[in-house]
């Protein structure tokens, strides 16, 4: 009985059944559905067995730093705590959620509001338009080795928020979306699910921090974009946790026919981050573009999983994942291009580009192809290179010292990505998140 | 006074020595040419005193107004009035002129204090009016797929909004046709006019024609070998690098 004991909470970590009942108690006013749904995910994270060394989606991870041990939920908050947060300049509504509640919120422009679309918390989402967040949340499988965590990250899913697009809409200003972390020790598990009907148009930031001073904390994030044909979606992630916090995101893009999508994701936060990302390309025209940039410093752990499924043909993706590797820092990227049999004329391109500042990082590079169709172009590659000497010193020749002349060669490596970003203030976001990991 | 002062400087790539004892004292103001066949140390003579990491200085000295830079980091050289015009100018994709100027400026103000941006874009497009270079320029990335004469501009408006007292030009002529090399030699004879002291390194007599230098100096084997005015880059021209060579194998026979 004693080692049973002992074995589950290895297992489940901070999360017993104890504390999932805690959890279930908060949102006992959700859809049953969704209960039940919360209940079978906790019963298949408890089942599940932690990632091992052999598990081929785990390879290079640092699996010792996934220890679930330590976290508690999230605490309620004093809202006097969090500093009004903004995008910088007008958008067409705000959100953010400290620790699952909402602390502030700049609500959705009404010209937007008129046409039907819905920007809201999931939990408001779940009780009012249960039907438009069914068949969406969560839905997808997951398929690149974190069945366990996403388990849990459905398990404990508190709260988030809830983007909701009509039909020919366009939402022509960003929405942006603060999920904040405060407190020592606080387990978040924050969800953005975006739902762009056929032809609509939409873009949304979503932004990841920890409060200051905030020691570990644990993040179990995930988002969910469904593109209906003809949609535009561009979404951008933010991470920026504390740099004790172990994170793990999920992404699963749905785009069906003659979509758009663009996400782009910056990776700066946390001491390990687990990054997973699966795109389903589902009707002709379908075109996904999955763009990240990492800057990895000290001992960080960026580990990023990718999945592109070509099921249909004519349909076309782009993935470009940078990363600037400075002190010991590491990073992975598996990716893996899946073309369907009947997905012929399907173009997909994958591409891992790590730029080492520093002699001890480590990049590792898994790039993959799957091709079941025969007439496609499908190209991938990996490329690690030290940062230029002969550039550094041209820099350092004008007068500008070491670390800024890394940080404008960074920029200039990030510029392929960070030159997609159209709104002038979420491009200062990133830049201003990145410039940052300068200072420390 | 400003004053670079080069005093029996010895360098090495390596075990390798290139530049042996090389003597020169420029004043603000003045234009100092040298020339000399290929291989003799002039490029190694410019980029060591900027610092560039693959020389190893092993004797003499570089001061600059008064101080020796030897102990200096290329960036602390440079902020101290340094400004190296490099042959072959580094490419650096994805940061724009403006972005990369603008760094430059900004680290030579004292810390904490901000930039203005608006006065530092008027005093850039001044200097692009000065040098008559097209404002779209500067949204260009640093020198990322720039033609020769190009490249040679771009140093030109770096050096004109850095402001140095000393310029050491490394073979600012090569590369270029005849038209580049007017606009370019246009650009440093507008920058000419004030205490600028320039040192001009190159290997042929055409650029004297246009940036018309107050010495000329003739190095070989690591070291200045001659000295005269602008007829002495004349009397190169007619009668070769071989006439140096003979020269100083006969003094050292």
């Amino acid at each position: 009985m004693a080692s049973l004991t002992s074995h589950s909470a290895t297992t489940v970590g901070a999360f017993t059944a104890e504390v999932f009942a805690a959890h279930l108690a908060r949102v006992q006013h959700l859809p049953a559905w969704w209960l039940d749904r919360k209940r079978t995910a906790y019963a298949r994270f408890a089942a599940l067995p932690f990632p091992k060394r052999t598990d081929e989606g785990w390879r290079f991870s640092h699996l010792s730093g996934l220890s679930l041990d330590g976290y508690q939920l999230a605490a309620p908050i004093n809202h006097q705590q969090v500093t009004k947060q903004d995008l910088g300049a007008p958008g067409a509504g705000t959100l953010l959620l400290a620790n699952h509640q909402v602390v502030y919120a700049e609500p959705l422009a009404a010209k937007f509001a008129q046409q039907g679309v819905i920007f809201t918390t999931l939990q408001e989402a779940l009780l009012k338009h249960s039907d438009l967040v069914r068949p969406h949340l969560l839905a997808q499988p997951s398929k690149l080795g974190s069945e366990k965590f996403v388990a849990l990250h459905e398990a404990f899913l508190e709260n988030g928020a809830f983007i909701y697009v009509p039909r020919n809409v366009t939402v022509d200003l960003p929405l942006g979306v603060f999920h904040y972390a405060s407190g020592t020790g606080t387990a978040l598990f924050p969800h953005t699910l975006v739902v762009a009907e056929e032809n609509a148009k939409v873009t949304i930031a979503d932004f990841f921090r920890s409060s200051t001073g905030a020691g570990a904390q644990f993040a179990c994030g995930g988002n969910d974009l469904y593109a209906g044909h003809g949609a535009q979606v561009t979404y951008l992630a933010m991470q920026d946790w504390s740099r004790e916090t172990l994170s793990f995101q999920f992404n699963a893009t749905v785009a069906r026919r003659d979509t758009r999508v663009l996400s782009i994701n910056l990776h700066a936060g946390a001491r390990q981050a687990r990054h997973e990302s699966f795109s389903q390309l589902q009707a002709p025209g379908a075109h996904s573009e999955m763009l990240a940039l990492t800057i990895a410093h000290g001992t960080q752990e960026f580990d990023q999983r990718t999945l592109q499924i070509h099921q249909a043909p004519n349909t076309s993706s782009n993935l470009l994942y940078k990363n600037a590797l400075l002190d010991q820092a590491k990073t992975i990227f598996s990716g893996l291009i899946v073309v369907d049999p009947d997905a012929q004329k399907t173009d997909a391109y994958q591409s891992n580009r790590n730029l080492m500042l520093s002699d001890e990082a480590e990049a590792n590079s898994l790039p993959g192809l799957e091709i079941q169709a025969n007439d496609v172009r499908c190209t991938h590659g990996a490329t690690s290179a030290r940062i230029d000497a002969e550039q550094e010193f041209y820099l350092e020749s004008r007068g500008i010292n070491p670390t800024q002349a890394q940080e404008l060669l960074v920029f200039g490596f990030f510029e392929e990505v960070l030159g997609k970003i159209e709104n002038s203030q979420l491009h200062d976001s990133l830049a201003e998140i990145i410039r940052e990991k300068f200072k420390a | 006074m400003s004053l670079l002062e080069i005093k029996n400087l010895h360098i090495s790539i390596g075990d390798k020595a290139i530049v042996k004892g090389f003597n020169l004292t420029i004043k603000p103001g003045e234009v100092h040419a040298i020339m000399g066949p290929n291989g003799t140390g002039k490029s190694t003579l410019a980029k060591a005193i900027a610092g560039h990491p693959s020389y190893t200085i092993t004797g003499g000295d570089v001061i600059l107004d008064g101080k020796s830079i030897l102990a200096m980091q290329p960036d602390e050289r440079a902020r101290s009035g340094l400004f190296l015009a490099f042959q072959y100018p580094s490419e650096i994709p994805g940061v724009s002129i403006a972005n990369f100027l603008r760094a430059a400026v900004q680290a030579r103000m004292a810390e904490g204090e901000e930039l203005d941006a608006s006065g530092y874009y008027k005093k850039l497009y001044s200097k692009m009016d000065l040098l008559k270079i097209d404002r779209k320029f500067t949204s260009r990335a640093v020198n990322d797929g720039f033609s020769g004469g190009e490249k040679k501009r771009c140093e030109i408006l770096q050096m004109a909004m850095l402001e140095p007292h000393f310029a050491l030009m490394d073979e600012t002529d090569s590369g270029l046709d005849i038209d580049a090399l007017r606009i370019v030699a246009d650009g440093v004879n507008t920058l000419r006019s004030g205490p600028l002291g320039i040192l001009l390194i190159t290997h042929y007599q055409r650029l004297l024609d246009y940036i018309v230098p107050d010495f000329v100096h003739v190095m070989y084997d690591g070291r200045i070998v001659k000295s005269g005015n602008k007829s002495l880059a004349l009397e190169l021209e007619a009668k070769g690098y071989d006439w140096v060579k003979q020269e100083f194998a006969a003094a050292n026979a």
